[in-house]
């Protein structure tokens, strides 16, 4: 199970006189499931008892770093590969290629596209299991 | 303080995203490639979210709600440069702009991340990551079509020569440049301008195409204070259609 604090979308959680204030910051600026996720923190914590104040904001702008390790093997295991690890350092299209297959863990990969079916992911193809897969982009 | 440079500098950013983020999505389910569909689409979607950051920067500022200032205003108070409006045309038409707005743009927001106004800077230091993949993107395919067959290179430097003197038009002098120096909030067009050129120099340097003689160009201004294209107000009752049939709506 991945929740939002693994994925690193929940970014300060601070408890001021009964109140949750809850700040999260999107994967991608224009990551339409936004409102979603922000209602279900707001569901979850008054289903709890708490009411809250959700804020979304760019103080601590999300990068692919901001997965934790929990995070990347639950990504891996919903059949997703993680993003590397230093995604500040990466500066070429290198760092797409050979991205470690998630079903058989082999670096016999390729790129097929930067952009795949949401803004956070790329899609690559496997050329040890033949399987097209893809990728939790890396941003920096 | 008088926020007039600060507002028209992120008018002038969240139109041109608007706009060709627009534009982009007609590539959608259009593209010669199902990958450059998707790309296209991503990129589209990406750049609308871009805006909408801006629009809501604006919003605090005191401006109207977002949809209403995408989708109520007329042509003429829009800021949007003239060489995000054009129609799409051929692919590598659409594919030289995506370069030579795309590298501007880039730029523009890496310059931000150092700007004196915070929620700016770190909106930027966000966009910056993304935009990565649409550098990339343009520069990978430039470089592949800008050294591949006669009809590739010939294709695109046609394109290049036509739409120089509006990628020349995203730099149009702001009368407010002064003033967005001196309170560090943005470095300038003028300055902007001269990184861009080496930016895209160094990618045309490893095709065939020819970067045309800027000297006996004029560029395309107009767009920055509302001077537009026959092309702009189609677009956009096109794009607010849905929307304007209620406005209220809640979606």
């Amino acid at each position: 199970m991945l929740s939002l604090v693994d994925l690193g979308v929940i970014t300060h959680v601070e408890v001021i006189e009964e109140l949750v204030h809850v700040e999260m910051t999107p994967t991608f600026v224009g990551c339409p499931a936004m409102d979603i996720m922000k209602q279900e923190v707001i569901d979850v914590l008054q289903k709890n008892g708490w009411t809250s104040k959700v804020e979304i904001n760019f103080r601590q702008p999300w990068s692919s770093d901001k997965i934790s390790e929990k995070g990347k093997i639950a990504l891996k295991k919903f059949g997703l590969a993680p993003p590397p690890g230093d995604a500040a350092i990466i500066a070429d299209i290198d760092f797409l290629e050979h991205v470690p297959c998630p079903r058989c863990n082999s670096l016999n990969t390729e790129l097929k596209n930067p952009f795949g079916p949401t803004l956070c992911r790329s899609i690559h193809y496997c050329r040890s299991c033949r399987e097209t897969f893809e990728q939790f982009k890396p941003v920096g | 303080m008088n926020n007039e440079a600060l507002k028209e500098l992120l008018y002038k950013m969240a139109d041109d995203l608007l706009i060709l983020g627009h534009r982009n999505s007609e590539w959608t389910g259009m593209g010669p490639l199902l990958e450059e569909d998707i790309a296209f689409s991503s990129m589209a979607q990406d750049k609308i979210g871009q805006s909408l950051a801006l629009y809501q920067l604006l919003h605090q500022l005191g401006e109207q709600e977002p949809d209403t200032v995408a989708f109520m205003r007329h042509a003429r108070l829009f800021h949007n440069c003239l060489l995000t409006e054009l129609p799409n045309a051929e692919y590598d038409f659409s594919l030289i702009r995506h370069f030579l707005f795309d590298t501007a743009d880039a730029l523009r927001w890496k310059s931000l991340t150092q700007s004196s106004y915070t929620p700016l800077a770190q909106l930027a230091g966000k966009v910056r990551g993304e935009l990565r993949y649409h550098t990339l993107h343009a520069n990978t395919w430039i470089k592949r079509l800008g050294s591949a067959t006669d009809e590739s290179i010939s294709r695109l430097q046609q394109s290049l020569n036509e739409l120089m003197p509006y990628a020349l038009g995203i730099f149009e002098p702001s009368p407010f440049e002064e003033e967005l120096i001196k309170r560090n909030i943005f470095e300038g067009e003028r300055h902007l301008q001269a990184q861009w050129l080496l930016g895209i120099e160094s990618v045309l340097n490893a095709t065939e195409l020819r970067l045309p003689d800027l000297k006996s160009l004029t560029p395309a201004y107009g767009g920055r204070v509302g001077k537009h294209s026959l092309h702009l107000q189609p677009l956009l009752d096109e794009m607010s259609e849905v929307f304007k049939l209620d406005p209220t709506a809640e979606w």
